[in-house]
């Protein structure tokens, strides 16, 4: 069986984030890594494939986004992805969620993977909606921010938190499943792995090369538009304390509850 | 013209989510200014007097699919998107909560549709509805229009409050037949507790523990902090309750509990918007963290960077001395 990984080139998490005024759209210049939570969904994949529980032929890391997202897919590979898809094209700028879902699933159709996984959250767009996006196009079943599978037979036995506590859910393969990061805890790729990612072919597609339409992706295709970009109500700033000498660090917070008559 | 259609949750039983409540109670409103009428989607074990009662939030009329089973997402997409074609709905609101996310996500797919999420206030403008969603960490705020017909709105938890209207709603029944694909997801347990039933609601200082503790026992020194305060009790992040380190009542956030102490102090958590959305209302908040730039600095009264490890028990030593 084939599971396809979904991944995301993200803004570096030191990088201070900027919409660019004129396309209203973030700036993805400057240094970018993988998404955090997509390599809690490479590295379930990737124990998959070394377990005993799922015959797994192989892992492929799927991306969407200008040539810089390619990091991401050699990054999924150092951490054990067999090879990596790139859905690139100037014709996909500024695709919204409903945009970007059919543009995903059209690469996974084409890849028609058994187990479909990704990050349930990107560290940019904070969306969780892209893997209930791309089920419904693939028509598989599909939960997001799942936290534990186990493999039962032809199924998954999923478990997540939900409104009112843990949900366990069996899904049918083939599915979409999106991943918390309480998951599993992400190895470290070896320097000879990220060495050999890098020499490791992408395929890189256009649009066309997956039956898309121009008209169906990017901003003519989004379904959403951003009128306005507004400043949040101001908010007083909370003093800060560095800790040099915690007793006195400890006495000024004392002090700061005493005088809210907190203690 | 212009109807708003909202998923109401409930816990199997017909006992309605407040944010449920609260996007209907919005929606009323909103369709009010658009001249149209807002009404309600409940499905599985919810009585007629359960679902007439909604209409006390504002809805005129409730769409029920008894035979549809409640807590997953894409038999809820089959109904709404029947329902939304068949009576024309120009909008879906969802409360916060992970359901919505899911079905407006799958109603997106379904209904080639705009989706904005995590929203925190929904506005008219010439006629048609604008969601205000923050992003880049609550940095700015987007006003988001849609394009073409029906927008999905997924509210941010706690964004609508609820409002009682009085009246009651008309209930009607709709027989949905399921896509194949959506009925390849069984729920096997629903809603299960983990973890010791601790009550933080009724704290006045609680401290809010996370991964930044390092390990469960952590959790110990966070007790004992607690107990040097009058009324005090612990909570916990999400990403600790997940990795079992502390009872998933003590959990604040998303798909945990919304609190509002007089105090909450919080160690070694990063302030993750999920975190953030159910304890932003407190009187005051302080926060330990050894990373400077950890988003809860930038709403916390008092912000102390350091190592809690150091800081937490010389501070519970200083408060029990002073209690004498």
């Amino acid at each position: 069986m084939k599971i396809c990984v979904l991944v995301k080139d993200v803004p570096d998490a030191a990088v201070q984030k900027r919409i660019d005024p004129s396309t209203m759209w973030l700036d993805r210049s400057g240094e970018s890594t993988l998404n955090p939570f997509d390599t809690h969904a490479v590295e379930a994949a990737v124990r998959f494939k070394e377990g005993d529980d799922l015959e797994v032929d192989e892992v492929v890391a799927v991306t969407m986004g200008p040539e810089g997202a390619q990091r991401a897919l050699q990054k999924a590979v150092a951490l054990g992805a067999d090879r990596s898809v790139h859905l690139c094209d100037d014709a996909l700028a500024g695709s919204d969620v409903c945009a970007t879902g059919k543009a995903l699933a059209k690469v996974l159709e084409a890849e028609s993977p058994d187990l479909v996984l990704l990050g349930q959250q990107s560290d940019d767009g904070e969306c969780y909606t892209i893997g209930a996006v791309v089920a419904e196009h693939l028509k598989m079943p599909s939960l997001t921010q799942v936290v534990g599978i186990e493999v039962e037979g032809d199924k998954l036995k999923c478990e997540r938190q939900a409104e009112y506590g843990y949900d366990t859910v069996a899904l049918t393969m083939p599915a979409v499943i999106s991943v918390g990061d309480a998951i599993n805890e992400p190895r470290y790729p070896s320097l000879k792995a990220i060495m050999g990612a890098k020499k490791k072919p992408v395929d890189t597609k256009a649009s066309s090369d997956v039956g898309l339409d121009a008209s169906e992706v990017g901003e003519a295709g989004s379904k959403t538009t951003v009128t306005a970009l507004n400043e949040p109500p101001a908010k007083e700033a909370g003093e800060i304390i560095e800790d040099e000498d915690t007793a006195e660090t400890v006495d000024k917070i004392v002090t700061w509850l005493d005088e809210r008559k907190l203690i | 013209m212009g109807g708003i259609l909202v998923y109401a949750l409930h816990d199997g039983e017909g006992n309605f989510n407040k944010n449920s409540l609260g996007a209907l109670s919005a929606a009323s409103d909103l369709a009010g200014e658009l001249g149209s009428e807002a009404a309600a989607v409940v499905v599985g074990d919810v009585s007629d007097e359960q679902a007439q009662a909604l209409g006390n939030y504002g809805v005129t009329k409730v769409y029920r699919a008894k035979d549809v089973p409640e807590g997953l997402a894409q038999p809820i997409v089959d109904v709404m998107a029947k329902v939304i074609q068949d009576d024309g709905f120009s909008y879906a609101l969802f409360g916060g909560g992970l359901l919505g996310f899911e079905i407006g996500a799958g109603l997106t797919a379904r209904l080639d549709a705009g989706v904005t999420m995590e929203v925190t206030s929904v506005k008219v403008a010439d006629g048609k509805l604008i969601a205000e969603r923050p992003i880049l960490q609550d940095s700015q705020i987007a006003d988001v229009g849609y394009v073409g017909e029906p927008g999905i709105i997924i509210g941010r938890l706690n964004a609508f409050d609820v409002e009682e209207k009085g009246g009651t709603a008309e209930v009607v029944d709709v027989d949905v037949e399921l896509s194949e694909w959506s009925t390849k997801a069984e729920m096997i347990q629903r809603g299960e507790q983990r973890g010791a039933d601790v009550d933080i609601e009724a704290a006045d200082i609680l401290v809010g523990g996370g991964r930044g503790l390092g390990s469960a026992e952590g959790f110990e020194a966070c007790e004992q902090l607690a107990d040097a305060f009058d009324n005090g009790a612990v909570a916990a992040t999400r990403a600790v309750v997940d990795a079992g380190w502390y009872p998933y009542a003590a959990q604040i956030g998303q798909t945990g509990k919304t609190v509002a102490p007089k105090l909450y102090l919080a160690v070694g958590v990063s302030g993750a918007i999920q975190h953030k959305v159910g304890m932003q209302n407190s009187e005051a908040i302080i926060a330990i963290n050894k990373d400077p730039n950890a988003p809860i600095f930038e709403f916390s009264d008092l912000g102390v960077v350091g190592d809690l490890n150091k800081i937490m028990p010389k501070l519970t030593e200083a408060l029990k001395a002073r209690k004498g």
